[in-house]
């Protein structure tokens, strides 16, 4: 059983309420940060636990922190407007939890010194808007929030923001336009939001897990929560399993546990559903897919573990990446060219159309693998395909172009026999579940042991 | 990706719009709430009032009068409106049916259910039944993945959908109004 610690107390009746989260030592992080440490010592205290942003990108936060201008006012803004597919860590966590998000943010903004702070929620998570308003009217009622905190002197308040439907806000950029009332078109870098962010001041954002982690690091201190996990992953993640296994859900991992362990352990995900495992997608839809053998070894035939470097090992030749935690497993049913055409719709209906190449690039894609899909497409489809994911990845303002271009570029550099059977086999691939009675046989590229 | 603000002729897009006096008061609240000057971050949530209060879709004379509250000028709501997805700038039915169809859950079956909707209803997804009372429509991920296949109406989520669960919830919409995003 790994260590728990933002999902510790999530089966305790009431936890959804202050008193129940109180009783089981919430807001202990606020009391210790504003009456016994300076805003300096949290940031320490966060440097030296090593946390990395657990939205996708993973960089240190206590770095990100230290790049604030020197300038007032400052704001905080959690990005709650997860959509990435794959990822529902965050809903659980806001719906089981909520005054953990708001412990970690008052806790987190005493350390940055803003007064103000955000959360920017997407707007199919209405309900969740309404859980967290309530939470925060609690806490403001309770004297967690609002002016001189528990005689400390500090000031905070918290609004939530329901934004309405797009992908593209979740960049932390365009999240900022849309929370100033625009559309979510990403800013070009830099500035950074760290010197002019929301309403032109030094911004953080964060991802919700991420600032929820900041409580355990300063109640426990920061190197006691480095002790887990290996190596620069520290700490537990939340990771949202999905598709074919038995047990989908949310799950809090100690990193460093095996990913063997992770798909096919009761604790977890339980093993996979009925058939054999085919692919996994391990972070999140943007991430490279991996195929079978490559989840559970290493190119170089170590077991590979669930941490950020661990799954990137071997670049995306071989590997892939954590991401948000978005996990989910194909079984040899699934058809790798109908969830890349699937996953290339999305980016198309997602792209916010700002630059050329993810706007176009993403429509056309789209095009060809709903031929292939459907019986119609080529043999040099699929060099077309190839060609189209170059010229977007690395060529637009914000990561969603080099996000559409991944899964299209480790679909084909793994399952390429696959795209040839699509365009050599057009009538077998006209029925939808053409892989359900007969599972397309592949010939892996990485020997296994 | 946006679409293109039409004005819509039919009656239901030349009636004329007021926000009720609640729906007034939400949107001071709301606007209150930014710093000086930047009371135009409130924007998307009103527009979600506006669309509550307008059945279920925003029409030309819905953002304008946004637009009048707000003291915005008409193009600055129009584009904001027109780019996010679940703004709809078209009459829709009663009920606003919508099924993920992304990835994940794609492949636990989302396809199975939306086709059984399809058939049941007589309908195509982005298509309204005649008698105005279903609007179908297959969304991206709505972050519930490991509960899928599902669907949306209005605030609710519907989760672990069987084709038996959606005849049975279909059955109970019939008679319930209409559900909004911004329900309690």
């Amino acid at each position: 059983m790994g260590r728990k610690l933002l999902l510790e107390h999530d089966n305790k009746p009431g936890i959804q309420g202050l008193e129940g989260y109180r009783a089981n030592g919430g807001y202990r992080s606020v009391e210790k940060a504003l009456k016994t440490m300076s805003p300096e010592a949290v940031l320490e205290e966060v440097k030296k636990s090593g946390l990395r942003g657990r939205g996708g990108a993973g960089f240190p936060t206590g770095l990100k922190w230290s790049f604030l201008a020197k300038t007032f006012p400052r704001y905080l803004v959690v990005n709650a407007d997860e959509s990435e597919p794959g990822t529902f860590k965050d809903r659980y966590l806001m719906e089981r939890i909520p005054h953990i998000l708001i412990e970690g943010m008052i806790t987190s903004s005493f350390a940055m010194g803003a007064n103000v702070s955000y959360i920017y929620i997407r707007g199919e998570y209405f309900y969740i808007y309404r859980i967290l308003e309530r939470a925060i009217a609690e806490a403001r009622a309770a004297g967690w929030l609002g002016r001189n905190i528990i005689g400390s002197g500090f000031d905070h308040d918290i609004h939530v923001q329901v934004g309405a439907g797009a992908y593209i806000c979740g960049e932390e950029t365009a999240l900022l336009e849309s929370l100033e009332g625009k559309r979510g078109n990403p800013r070009i870098k830099p500035p950074f939001p760290a010197v002019k962010g929301l309403y032109d001041c030094p911004t953080v954002v964060n991802n919700v897990e991420t600032i929820a982690a900041v409580v355990p690091i300063v109640n426990d201190g920061g190197e006691e929560y480095a002790k887990i996990g290996i190596g620069k992953s520290t700490g537990t993640k939340l990771i949202s399993a999905g598709g074919n296994i038995k047990k989908p859900g949310v799950y809090e991992i100690e990193l460093g546990i095996t990913c063997e362990e992770f798909l096919n352990s009761d604790e977890w995900c339980g093993g996979v559903k009925g058939r054999e495992l085919k692919a996994v997608v391990p972070g999140g839809s943007s991430v490279p897919i991996i195929p079978a053998e490559l989840y559970f070894k290493t190119a170089n035939f170590e077991p590979r573990l669930m941490t950020y470097e661990s799954l990137s090992d071997g670049g995306f030749v071989s590997g892939s990446m954590l991401g948000s935690g978005g996990f989910y497993a194909y079984n040899d049913a699934q058809c790798i060219v109908r969830s890349t055409w699937n996953h290339t719709r999305f980016y198309h209906h997602e792209s916010c159309g700002q630059c050329s190449p993810c706007r176009e690039g993403t429509g056309w894609m789209e095009k060809v693998l709903h031929r292939l899909e459907h019986g119609q497409g080529r043999m040099d489809d699929i060099d077309l395909l190839w060609d189209i994911q170059r010229r977007i990845e690395g060529n637009t303002i914000c990561p969603l172009g080099d996000a559409a271009a991944w899964p299209v570029a480790s679909a084909i550099r793994h399952f390429r026999d696959e795209f040839e059977y699509h365009a050599t086999h057009p009538t077998k691939v006209k029925d939808p579940k053409h892989f359900e009675k007969e599972p397309f046989k592949r010939q892996p590229k990485f020997a296994t042991i | 990706m946006s679409v293109r603000v039409r004005p819509i002729t039919t009656i239901e897009g030349t009636l004329p719009f007021s926000f009720s006096e609640a729906g007034l008061a939400e949107c001071r609240r709301l606007m209150a709430r930014y710093p000086e000057g930047r009371s135009k971050s409130a924007l998307l949530p009103i527009l979600h009032i506006a669309q509550s209060e307008n059945e279920g879709w925003l029409s030309v004379n819905a953002m304008d009068a946004v637009a009048q509250v707000m003291g915005l000028l008409h193009i600055e709501v129009y584009e904001v409106a027109s780019f996010y997805s679940m703004y709809n700038l078209h009459p829709i039915g009663r009920h606003h049916l919508e099924v993920c169809r992304t990835t994940p859950c794609m492949v636990r079956g989302s396809d199975d259910i939306i086709e059984h909707i399809e058939k049941k209803l007589g309908i195509h997804v982005g298509e309204t039944t005649k008698d105005g009372m279903f609007t179908l429509k297959g969304v991206e991920c709505l972050g519930s993945c490991g509960t899928a296949p599902m669907l949306q109406c209005g605030a609710k989520y519907h989760e672990n959908l069987t084709t038996e669960k959606v005849d049975a919830l279909i059955d109970q919409l019939r008679n319930e109004p209409r559900n909004n995003y911004t329900d309690q």
